[in-house]
């Protein structure tokens, strides 16, 4: 900090703020690095895949199927043949790609919904919040799956199933804390200077509330790619030949008993990503709110 | 108390219907008729005809809809499309495997987790802490299925100790035989949720004036953290483990495939290979029944947890 006592400095730039205060966050506990690199590393192995990749993921050589790890195919092939280091790299782009849309437009309908439900509060935020319990109540991977089975797995479908199987938590997390500002002296001055709710919502409670939406939406994130993975294994994910993590486990499950590699790859692949971003938002929830520490 | 239970109730009539509803809607929105999914392409126009019949779906949306929820309340949920049986049949048949199960590794995941989140909170900030804190966030990070494998590559084929199908019936060696990976797998990744809020339930009363109060008085720290603060910890716990009973019932579907245990898993994956249409929606109202069921519960172990929770 280079402010003196005597010479007022102009306030930081909002910007400028948000990047300190981020880093920060970071800085309180050092695990949120370790699962930002991590997940930062294989983001870039997703989009730098056509680069990185030593094969097509999609071709197919039966001469060589099922073989183990060589120079030319560090992780061996598939009962098709195919190069299985391909297959993972193609495949981070499928789990991230549908996590990410996913997760982002639970993020946006569920925030919607709850600062809604908090600013306007009475028996509309009841019986919102009521129904959003009851979403919340029934299994979401059960619903998921009865989404998609009826809807065709096509991405557009999963993405819409583990959206709305999601809305519901993102809708509690805005929710809480819009209550808890919304009391605050200067939202009592925008109502004052007599700002439309729709203004105060948006341009005032929304940034106040926005960091832990944030941290909440890098642990749904995980979430999000975890139940990919799970409907993928039960036969509903993205259509083969496209590479997906969980339909890789679907495919290598089959043969176990002589290839266990085949599955254990793109199960470690999971683990690692999902693992990474609990890091990552578990360290920043307890910067953000030292409160929900440790909470599920 | 009466109160609280009429409230609950009441709220658990309301979620049942607005998910069997939903259940109702989604069945319908699926693209095509389901007559001739049944019946195949080369069925003639009178064959489709005389199964939309059968099917009901020659009537009126809002009389299939009454029709539905009757027979969903009654117990009637049709016949399966693929094996012709009653639908409550094919499920009654393989739920005590899913409960069973359920069950167990909830028993195993409180025993390991409630004591290890207890043990984290009052060793805040030691190795012990970072340790279960890092295994537990491991725990929940593992997709069940995944984890599910490795158990399955350790201890059914490197290990021959364990079948490989776990569908053994007979005696209570067969039993056990039967149950003990996909309990492991599921009682562990439980363990993981609730240590963690065991732990942070916990941080929060330890600092408490009524548990310096006991310390002050010269109660044992031993009874004080077990008889004092774990009871008062429990409420938030209980809520977890209530909450984690729906992802647990998802969790459970992918460790029964992977241990080729029957259940309700395996029920709802054949249907959806086969697009048992009528086999789905039965099983969708099964899991409603048990969610709300299971919420009900909760709420009852809160009232006896807390003897406040009745005065709310």
């Amino acid at each position: 900090m280079t402010v003196t006592q005597h010479t007022p400095q102009p306030a930081p730039s909002p910007l400028a703020y948000m990047a300190r205060a981020t880093v920060k966050a970071f800085n309180a506990n050092k695990t949120s690095w370790v699962g930002l690199v991590i997940f930062l590393i294989v983001a870039f192995a997703a989009i730098s895949a056509p680069l990185l990749a030593p094969h097509d993921p999609v071709e197919q050589n039966i001469l060589y199927k099922l073989r183990p790890p060589t120079a030319e195919h560090p992780i061996g092939t598939d009962a098709f043949g195919r190069d299985i280091l391909s297959r993972l790299l193609y495949g981070a782009r499928i789990s991230l790609v549908i996590g990410f849309v996913s997760t982002l437009a639970a993020m946006l309908l569920g925030s919607v919904i709850g600062i809604v439900a908090g600013w306007y509060g009475g028996r509309f935020d009841v019986i919102v919040m009521q129904a959003m319990d009851m979403l919340l109540a029934f299994p979401s991977l059960i619903l998921g799956l009865l989404i998609v089975a009826m809807l065709g797995p096509s991405m557009t479908n999963i993405i819409l199933a583990i959206a709305l199987t999601s809305v519901p938590a993102f809708a509690r997390i805005a929710r809480a804390p819009t209550i808890a500002v919304k009391e605050r002296e200067y939202i009592e001055a925008c109502r004052a200077l007599g700002y439309s709710d729709t203004r105060i919502m948006g341009g005032h409670i929304l940034p106040n509330i926005f960091p832990e939406i944030l941290v909440m939406a890098s642990l749904w994130l995980a979430n999000a790619i975890r139940t990919e993975a799970s409907l993928a294994f039960i036969g509903l994910g993205v259509k083969p030949p496209t590479p997906t993590w969980g339909g890789m486990i679907r495919e290598g499950f089959e043969n176990i008993l002589d290839s266990a590699w085949l599955a254990v790859a793109p199960g470690l692949a999971i683990l690692i990503v999902v693992f990474a971003l609990n890091l990552l938002g578990d360290g920043l929830r307890d910067a953000i709110d030292p409160k929900l520490k440790g909470e599920a | 108390m009466t109160a609280f239970l009429i409230r609950r109730l009441a709220f658990a009539v309301v979620t049942l219907f607005a998910v069997l509803t939903l259940v109702f809607l989604l069945v319908r929105i699926v693209p095509g008729d389901p007559a001739q999914v049944i019946l195949g392409d080369q069925a003639s126009r009178e064959a489709i005809e005389a199964m939309r019949v059968r099917l009901g779906l020659d009537k009126p949306v809002w009389q299939q809809y009454a029709t539905f929820l009757g027979g969903a309340l009654r117990g009637d949920w049709g016949v399966s499309m693929v094996t012709g049986r009653p639908v409550i049949e094919e499920v009654l048949k393989v739920l005590p495997w899913t409960i069973e199960l359920t069950l167990v590794s909830l028993l195993l995941g409180t025993a390991i987790g409630v004591p290890l989140g207890v043990w984290a909170a009052v060793n805040r900030n030691r190795a012990v802490d970072y340790a279960s804190r890092i295994s537990s966030l491991l725990g929940l990070s593992f997709p069940p299925f995944v984890s599910a494998i490795l158990l399955l590559l350790a201890f059914s084929i490197a290990l021959p100790w364990f079948p490989v199908i776990s569908a053994r019936t007979g005696s209570a060696g067969a039993w056990f035989q039967s149950i003990t990976l996909p309990a492991i797998n599921l009682g562990l990744i439980t363990a993981a949720y609730i240590t963690r809020v065991t732990r942070s339930a916990m941080l929060d009363v330890l600092a408490e004036d009524y548990v310096r109060t006991a310390r002050a008085k010269g109660v044992p720290w031993r009874a004080v953290v077990w008889r004092h603060a774990l009871r008062n910890a429990l409420i938030p716990v209980i809520t977890v483990i209530g909450l984690y009973l729906s992802i647990l019932i998802g969790n459970s579907v992918l460790t029964e495939i992977v241990f080729s245990r029957p259940g309700l898993g395996k029920l709802i994956v054949g249907a959806l290979n086969q697009r048992d249409y009528t086999m789905l929606q039965g099983m969708m109202v099964i899991y409603t029944l048990i969610v709300v069921a299971v919420n009900l519960m909760t709420d009852l172990a809160y009232g006896v947890a807390d003897p406040r929770v009745k005065l709310q």
